[in-house]
């Protein structure tokens, strides 16, 4: 959390609904009263993602996007999760999508939440791989907001190879590639 | 994630909670207190003094006012032994868990004994408070209680 999200004003209180009558204490000697406390609390798992989004995982430490199809069905998922959602099938063929892709929704991101999150305002974006059925979360940078579009051409932009694992966090962010747009049309359903 | 021998991936995932709370007139004196060694009480309408203190009589729900200051040392009314440590305990050895009776309070207080073992401990001991070496104004200032003769 940034420092700014951990001051918010929690809640608050309409003056004379509520009152606690003044304490009397010892003299403490302290200047500062303390008034406010922070608790984190945590609870700590261990996180198995399962067989087909470990296969995603392992592309992407490769710098491959690796998507998934059943025999029945053209549609490849990215991430797979092991069957069609749509019929329940598993997804037997691996097929690599993008790494190029397209803007198919976004949004500006005002308050920011998150270890990584970059200085708002920022774009977030479903990013419609190459050949894939469905669109990838991802922040868009190196692109003023105002010209952020559906249908916008983009590319992964990976963090240094040395530095790749088994992780979503291997794609720092997408930038836009000079393509042209791909008609809205084109991208209904591929949220 | 950690990637052993081609299996499934698996990696720690921690779900966080940062919450930052006001702690209120009573709350923040005996924290105060607490930073500066000191333990605070509070006086109900009986005339028993609770501590650590509430903001509210427990028998009638009548807001508590006299805050009154008590020692650092008490008795043990109740305990258990912790032989098996996890994460975020106060002490990283086996302990005790204890109710603690501050000398002046009439309730007890739930807190950690450093002690050598189960032997060590007895309902009716005597113990101090063995403050953290820096103190900010939370519970954990009390970093835990010791048996006083120095017996841990």
């Amino acid at each position: 959390m940034s420092p700014a999200d951990n001051d918010r004003v929690i809640s608050t209180m309409p003056t004379g609904l509520w009152e606690q009558p003044a304490i009397s204490t010892p003299d403490l000697g302290d200047e500062e009263p303390v008034q406010r406390l922070r608790l984190p609390a945590s609870m700590v798992y261990r996180y198995n993602p399962g067989q087909a989004p470990t296969r995603y995982l392992r592309g992407l430490a490769q710098k491959k996007i690796l998507g998934e199809r059943s025999a029945s069905n053209p549609d490849v998922y990215v991430p797979s999760r092991g069957m069609n959602p749509t019929e329940g099938t598993p997804t037997s063929e691996q097929v690599e999508v993008g790494p190029k892709g397209t803007i198919s929704s976004f949004c500006v991101v005002h308050i920011g939440f998150g270890v990584n999150a970059p200085p708002t305002p920022f774009v977030s974006a479903l990013i419609l791989p190459d050949g894939a059925a469905v669109s990838l979360y991802g922040t868009l940078l190196e692109v003023p907001i105002e010209e952020v579009r559906i249908g916008m051409r983009v590319e992964p932009v990976w963090v240094p190879d040395d530095q790749l694992t088994t992780s979503s966090e291997n794609i720092t962010h997408w930038r836009p590639i000079d393509e042209p747009d791909v008609p809205a049309e084109q991208l209904k359903g591929h949220m | 994630m950690s990637d052993e021998q081609g299996g499934l991936l698996e990696a720690p995932l921690a779900i966080e909670y940062p919450f930052n709370r006001t702690t209120g007139p009573v709350i923040g004196a005996f924290l105060t207190g607490l930073r500066n060694e000191r333990v605070l009480g509070i006086r109900d309408t009986q005339g028993r003094v609770v501590c650590p203190p509430v903001e509210y009589d427990p028998q009638t729900g009548e807001p508590l006012t006299e805050m009154v200051e008590i020692g650092t040392e008490g008795t043990i009314t109740s305990w258990s032994w912790v032989a098996n440590v996890r994460e975020g305990q106060p002490l990283d050895r086996p302990h005790a868990l204890a109710f603690i009776r501050l000398d002046g309070a009439d309730t007890s207080m739930l807190h950690a004994v450093d002690a050598s073992g189960p032997d060590a401990v007895n309902t009716g001991a005597r113990v101090r408070i063995r403050w953290a070496p820096e103190r900010e104004g939370l519970i954990t200032d009390i970093a835990c209680f010791e048996l006083v003769g120095g017996a841990a």
